[in-house]
């Protein structure tokens, strides 16, 4: 856990770098940075591994002020990834993912266990990689050695200085979504620095949305989307902040489960029969296993024997995980106003249709002004 | 030309003996130069003291326009004065270290001064003690630069060993004098030539040094 308890920074030639921020992230929890550049959030987050000296305030760490522990041991302690930039170009990929392990002075066979393990983790086959320089890398994969590197000596807080930043968009969300992945099954306490309000919504349980030094909202992705503190927030969050929110909002919060079914080999009679009984406009169709097929749409009596026969195949899906921008995409690019939801083994969860994803909208964007 | 060949062949064992000198006194004053020319550069270097590295580097400076000749006179002065040799070996290593001295002090300061701000941040921190911070990023970092301050110093050395004989150091510099002083052509060219072949050897397997001590993952390519 860390706690910024009015931390402060003031320069010597009197430019205040941070004012008076208090800000608590949870165990288990990525607080994300935010600000336009010149704000203050790289030199708060260097305040809490002590690159910078703090003149005012305190920062706990789990409950311990940090100016009380050894420098150099309180930063072997907290994971840091800075912009591809960081990785030593001297050092293999080993030796960089092994300099805290090694500062700790862990056994070579642990060590080396460690730095495979961590290489496998964020994607990279380590027998591949391992004895690799950086410069023999492209980008992506120098910012994934930095994200193992910063977990090394499995610290229980990272920070991260914009560690996706130097890439292009593609290989920036595919990052992105592939670390979301990890922090769920290492759920490290993190502090993240970024510019980029994407992101922030994306990696974020809290933003803490900085200017000028000054902490201006803590809150939620989507209380910063709809319910701006004020009007800097505001412009920050942008006029479009109803897209935005697209990314906040998972597929299976807004999906209509239990759809009505049918499976391939059935009458399609009997399928025509019950959308006319239930005065629905289509089925979807699913084998024994469960796995989506299609659609079947009402149609005029005697067009077919059974359902395969007459049904729409289609693999367009949403995953039940993704996130509504993600489902609203793939409904656009299907034309159809309604997509399938289904798991990671295609098997139909649900559906989800334009309609829902208006109302969810209109429903948060109201929430936002209660007066 | 001949007559230089002749004198080769015929007294094989002067001329390796004069080469042999010559090698010894420059690698014990490269040696020095570069034990005191990395130490004080990495020591000026750090931080808050910039007006010290300023005033060591313009000193460096200085002593490198001092002509040789000049500063073995000089040394001798000195050396009379606290009662040392001023003849022969001492003398001429110190004159030596001087001028092997500049290239490798500013090459180090240089090359660590210019070692990426965003590494040693990295490197901080991951919790390096300023020590591990010099020998694990620094100093690796730095090798290309200071090994190409080296190479330079080396070569510089070969050439100003030659003047050293004046002062009795031995070297090549003794047949180039002893021709000088009795007219012998061949006297002079064996210990001129030898002198350039020297450097030119020293040269081409210090470029091979450099290549083979600058950590891979700096190589280009």
């Amino acid at each position: 856990m860390i706690r910024l308890d009015n931390v402060t920074k003031v320069y010597p030639d009197g430019t205040e770098a941070v004012r008076e921020v208090s800000l608590e992230v949870d165990e288990g929890e990525l607080c994300v940075l935010l600000g336009p550049s010149g704000c203050g959030k790289t030199t708060t987050m260097k305040m809490i591994n002590r690159l910078i000296p703090i003149t005012g305030g305190a920062i706990y760490i789990d409950g311990v002020d940090n100016t009380m522990m050894d420098e150099n041991e309180l930063r072997r302690n907290i994971g840091y990834a800075i912009q591809e930039i960081g990785l030593f170009p001297h050092m293999t990929v080993r030796q960089n993912i092994e300099t805290v392990p090694a500062l700790k002075g862990w056994p070579k066979d642990k060590r080396n266990k460690r730095a495979e393990e961590l290489l496998e983790l964020v994607g990279m086959d380590s027998a591949e990689f391992i004895d690799k320089y950086p410069s023999e890398l492209s980008g992506g994969q120098r910012q994934r050695v930095g994200v193992a590197r910063s977990l090394g000596a499995d610290p229980p807080i990272l920070l991260m200085d914009e560690p996706f930043g130097a890439i292009d968009p593609i290989t920036r969300v595919r990052l992105q979504d592939e670390f979301l992945k990890i922090q769920r099954e290492i759920k490290k306490t993190i502090m993240f620095v970024t510019h980029d309000i994407y992101e922030a919504i994306k990696m974020g349980d809290k933003i803490a949305l900085m200017n000028m030094g000054r902490l201006v909202q803590y809150d939620t992705p989507a209380n910063l989307l709809y319910r701006p503190r004020n009007e800097f927030v505001e412009d920050f969050v942008g006029t479009d902040r109803a897209l935005k929110g697209l990314q906040l909002i998972k597929v299976k919060e807004v999906m209509t489960g239990s759809p009505p079914t049918v499976g391939p080999d059935e009458k399609a009679e009997t399928a025509r029969v019950r959308m006319e009984r239930e005065e629905i406009d289509w089925m979807a169709v699913v084998n024994d296993k469960g796995e989506f097929l299609g659609w079947i749409e009402r149609m005029e009596p005697g067009k077919g024997e059974i359902v395969r026969q007459v049904m729409k195949s289609s693999t367009v899906a949403a995953t039940i995980d993704a996130v509504l921008n993600e489902a609203l995409s793939v409904m656009l690019s299907s034309r159809l106003n309604i997509v399938a939801v289904v798991d990671s083994r295609n098997r139909l969860q649900g559906t989800l249709s334009f309609d829902a994803i208006q109302n969810t909208l209109a429903e948060v964007t109201q929430r936002e002004k209660p007066e | 030309m001949i007559e230089a060949w002749e004198y080769v062949v015929r007294h094989p064992e002067k001329v390796a003996g004069w080469t042999l000198d010559h090698l010894q006194i420059t690698f014990v004053a490269v040696g020095i130069a570069i034990i005191l020319g990395v130490a004080l550069g990495v020591y000026i270097s750090g931080k808050g003291r910039e007006n010290i590295a300023d005033s060591v580097l313009y000193l460096a400076e200085i002593a490198m326009t001092v002509p040789s000749l000049a500063l073995f006179g000089l040394l001798m002065v000195i050396l009379n004065y606290i009662g040392l040799r001023t003849i022969g070996f001492l003398p001429a290593i110190i004159a030596l270290i001087i001028y092997a001295q500049l290239p490798i002090l500013r090459n180090t300061y240089i090359a660590v001064k210019g070692v990426d701000p965003a590494m040693i941040e990295a490197g901080r921190g991951m919790g390096m003690s300023e020590n591990q911070l010099l020998f694990k990023v620094k100093l690796p970092l730095a090798v290309p630069v200071i090994m190409a301050g080296l190479r330079n110093a080396i070569v510089l050395t070969i050439a100003i060993a030659a003047i050293a004989a004046l002062i009795g150091s031995g070297g090549l510099g003794v047949p180039i004098f002893r021709g000088l002083r009795n007219a012998r052509m061949d006297l002079i060219i064996v210990g001129g030539v030898s002198v350039a072949i020297l450097g030119l050897l020293t040269d081409a397997i210090m470029s091979r040094v450099e290549r083979w001590v600058t950590p891979r993952g700096l190589k280009v390519g």
